[in-house]
Parts: C-alpha cells; sequence; structure tokens
C-alpha cells in the first residue's frame, strides 16, 4: 500500500510536476478548440458533398470518409508529420495535427451528420421549399437544426473521442497534457505525473460521459 | 519537386519497399493477434459486467459504473503510459505486448458493458415478467428471452465502437510494440525514405478498409426499422 502510494500518488512530485502538467492541460484545452470545431465544419462540408447530384462526387466522398475511417488517427499524424517533409511539406507539431484531426474526425462527423440528415423525413424538405425557402435557407433553417437533434448523442460521444485523441499529440512532441507529464515522468522515474494528468483529463471529460449516458437514456426512454 | 516521378520515387521507392515490405508484414501480423485478443477478451470481460451489474447488488453496480465512467474518460495512451511505466514500480512489469493488450481490453469492456446494459434496460419490462410468468428461471429468462432481443440492438453501436479501440493497437507503437506503425516508423528511420511510412499506411488500409465497410453494412442490416 505505502508502495502504491509512493509510486502513483506521491504528493510531493505532484506539487513539483504541477506547473509544467498545468501548463500542457492549456495546451490541450487550444487543441480541443482547434479540432473539434475543424472536424464539425470539415464533416458537414462532407455530409452535404456526399449529397450531391453527382455520383462521382457521391462516391469520391464515400471513398474519402472510408479511407480516413480505416486509417488509424496516430498512423495518419506520423505520416502528415514525418512522412509529409520528404515530398517538401515541413509542418510544424501544431499545424500537423490541425491537419491529422481536420482529415480523421471530419470523417467521423461527417457520417454522423449523414445518418442525422437521412433522419429528417422528405416531408420536411418538400414543406420547406414550398413556403417559398431557398434550398440552403431549407437546409439551415428546417433540416440541420433537426438533424442535429437527431444524432446529438453521437455528436456528443464522437467529441469525448476527439478530446481524449488529442493526447496523440504528444507523439509529435506537441507538449499538451500527457507530453508534459511524461516528460516529469522520465525526470523523476515515477509515474505519479501522468496520474496527475489523468486527473486532469477526468476534470475535463468526465462530465461530458455522464451527459452522454443521460442523453443515450433519455433516447431509450423516448 | 519532379512531378509525379518525384512523388513515386518519394513514397513508392522499389528498392526501398523490397527491402522492408517483410519486416512491414511482421507488423501486420502482430497488429492482427493484437486485435482479435483485444476484441475477444475485451467484449467477454465487457458482457461478464453486464450482467453482474445485472444482479442489482447495489455496491457492485456503482462500482461498475465508476469502472466504465474512468475508462471511457481517460485517453489510452494517458492509461497505456500509466501501465507501462507505473507498474514495474510495484513489481510487476508487463511486456509491452501485454499493457496494450491488456489496456485495450479494459476500455474495450468499459464501453462494450455499457452497450449492453443499455441493451437490456431497453428490453422492456414486460418481456422480463412474461418470460418469468411462464416458468423460466431467473437466468433461462435473460439467455433465451432477454439477451437475444439485446443482442440484436447492440450490434451496430458495438461494431463500430470495436473498430475505432481496434484502430488504438497503432498506440503500441509509443512504447515500441512490433506492430505495423512501430516497424513502419523503424524501416523509416533505417532508410532514410518515406516510402515505409506509405507501406504503412496501405496494410491497414488493407486491414481496415473491409472491416469498416463490414460495420457500415452490419449498420444498415440491424437498423431498427419501426
Amino acid at each position: 500500500m505505502e508502495l502504491l502510494i509512493q509510486s502513483f500518488f506521491n504528493v510531493e512530485i505532484m506539487a513539483r510536476a504541477l506547473p509544467l502538467v498545468w501548463r500542457g492541460f492549456q495546451m490541450t484545452l487550444l487543441l480541443c478548440a482547434i479540432a473539434i470545431p475543424l472536424g464539425l465544419v470539415g464533416g458537414l462540408a462532407l455530409a452535404l458533398l456526399g449529397r450531391s447530384h453527382n455520383r462521382a462526387v457521391r462516391w469520391a466522398v464515400m471513398a474519402w470518409v472510408d479511407v480516413f475511417r480505416a486509417l488509424p488517427p496516430l498512423v495518419l499524424l506520423v505520416f502528415v508529420y514525418s512522412g509529409l517533409p520528404f515530398a517538401g511539406i515541413q509542418l510544424t507539431p501544431l499545424a500537423a495535427v490541425a491537419v491529422a484531426f481536420l482529415l480523421n474526425s471530419s470523417a467521423y462527423y461527417g457520417e454522423i451528420f449523414r445518418a442525422g440528415i437521412d433522419s429528417v423525413g422528405r416531408g420536411q424538405a418538400e414543406a420547406a421549399r414550398s413556403t417559398g425557402l431557398t434550398a440552403v435557407q431549407t437546409m439551415t433553417h428546417v433540416i440541420l437544426p433537426q438533424a442535429t437533434r437527431n444524432v446529438l448523442p453521437d455528436l456528443v460521444s464522437n467529441t469525448l473521442e476527439v478530446a481524449k485523441l488529442t493526447s496523440i499529440a504528444s507523439v509529435v512532441s506537441f507538449q499538451e497534457l500527457l507530453y508534459a507529464a511524461d516528460m516529469a515522468r522520465s525526470i523523476t522515474y515515477n509515474a505519479s505525473p501522468i496520474v496527475l494528468a489523468a486527473g486532469f483529463y477526468l476534470v475535463l471529460l468526465w462530465p461530458l460521459v455522464r451527459l452522454l449516458s443521460r442523453l443515450e437514456r433519455r433516447l431509450a426512454s423516448a | 519537386m519532379e512531378g509525379r516521378a518525384g512523388f513515386v520515387a518519394t513514397f513508392f521507392d522499389a528498392d526501398v519497399i523490397a527491402n522492408y515490405a517483410p519486416l512491414i508484414a511482421e507488423g501486420f501480423v502482430v497488429t492482427c493477434v493484437l486485435a482479435l485478443l483485444v476484441v475477444v477478451t475485451g467484449i467477454a470481460l465487457g458482457l461478464a459486467l453486464a450482467l453482474l451489474r445485472g444482479l442489482g447488488v447495489r455496491l457492485v453496480g456503482w462500482a461498475i459504473v465508476a469502472f466504465a465512467d474512468l475508462l471511457r474518460a481517460l485517453p489510452p495512451l494517458v492509461l497505456i503510459l500509466l501501465v507501462y511505466f507505473g507498474l514495474p514500480a510495484l513489481g510487476v512489469p508487463l511486456s509491452s505486448f501485454a499493457t496494450v493488450w491488456l489496456v485495450l481490453s479494459l476500455v474495450l469492456a468499459a464501453f462494450a458493458e455499457e452497450i449492453f446494459w443499455a441493451g437490456i434496460t431497453a428490453v422492456s419490462k414486460g418481456q422480463w415478467d412474461a418470460a418469468r410468468s411462464t416458468g423460466l428461471g431467473h437466468v433461462q429468462a435473460l439467455t433465451r428471452v432477454v439477451l437475444p432481443q439485446a443482442v440484436r440492438m447492440t450490434v451496430p453501436p458495438l461494431t463500430n465502437r470495436t473498430i475505432a479501440i481496434t484502430k488504438n493497437t497503432a498506440l503500441g507503437s509509443v512504447i515500441g510494440v512490433g506492430e505495423i506503425l512501430n516497424q513502419a516508423t523503424t524501416a523509416q528511420a533505417f532508410s532514410g525514405s518515406a516510402t515505409p511510412l506509405m507501406l504503412g499506411a496501405i496494410a491497414y488500409l488493407i486491414l481496415f478498409v473491409p472491416v469498416v465497410i463490414l460495420g457500415r453494412w452490419i449498420e444498415t442490416r440491424f437498423a431498427w426499422r419501426p
């Protein structure tokens, strides 16, 4: 028990690591603030493109989405960060993370928006158009609000995944929460800083997990 | 940039492919074995936890919810580093392969438990009562009446979640598991070429594109049509 506390919950080491880990936490918040909107906007664009009247465009979108859902995000990130320089494209860690997250999470968000739009009955669009709304107005004022509500649990769930995924930025030396904690671990030879980082992740993400459970339960009982 | 020839030479260098394809193939096997192990242990453990929660012992239920919340809220890479660098201090060093197997199994178990539980509770109480009133025992009602209906509801979300978590085997490269990504980055360092990274990406596509398409098919096949 003593050993367990010494190696995982060492308050003295945590206190020393705190400033570093706190800066890392702020960087993680920054990553979330970049990656989540990028994914949402990209995903919405993919979902709308996937409804194109042009069959070639629809197929291209489907292939695009399947490829980026098949590649593990870390593989994508390493490819963008370490592979593209060979083609003369050198990105900073932050830019590489942004590109990799745009490619990966927009594919997932795109699938969710597609399902949401499909869930709104055709009659809605027809009724909206017949009242004189344009196609764009119909989409933004009638279809999308209902679509978003119908897939809200999936959107929250994916956002939770994107937030957790920001931890892979540590692999390309972006100094976010996990990177900072692992650096403190390697200096102190003690796992407590990682437990501290886990605490930060819990504070940030546990409310989202609880919200998700409630949303799912509400949907199940509806 | 020399246009297309430059691109091919950079990402599809024939010599590098010949030299390093066997290494990537080894990684492919490791990724497959690790993914299969994670799927089997994760789903089995998740189902066991959901059934345990179904017994209705309050303390056990709370413990399971706490476990599921914790493992759903923490990034898998955090858990991998915690287990890999933390456990040796307690005198239980795990190999990097065992670490990833353990962590991803627990993460999958947490999600699977929630999905199974949602399925079980979604089957209406009338089904339980009807099953019990025909003389079936608790276990029989569960296995013959409730679970078959619950499983049907759980297959699409469980498939998607399982695919997402098996892709996380790539995180093993961070602690040196010899899976595809690790082999690809090693080969990239040795060869000074981007070709191994492209080979690695292609290996993942060969493995996961069929799985993603299967997931899409299952989603439509099992969809509720009220």
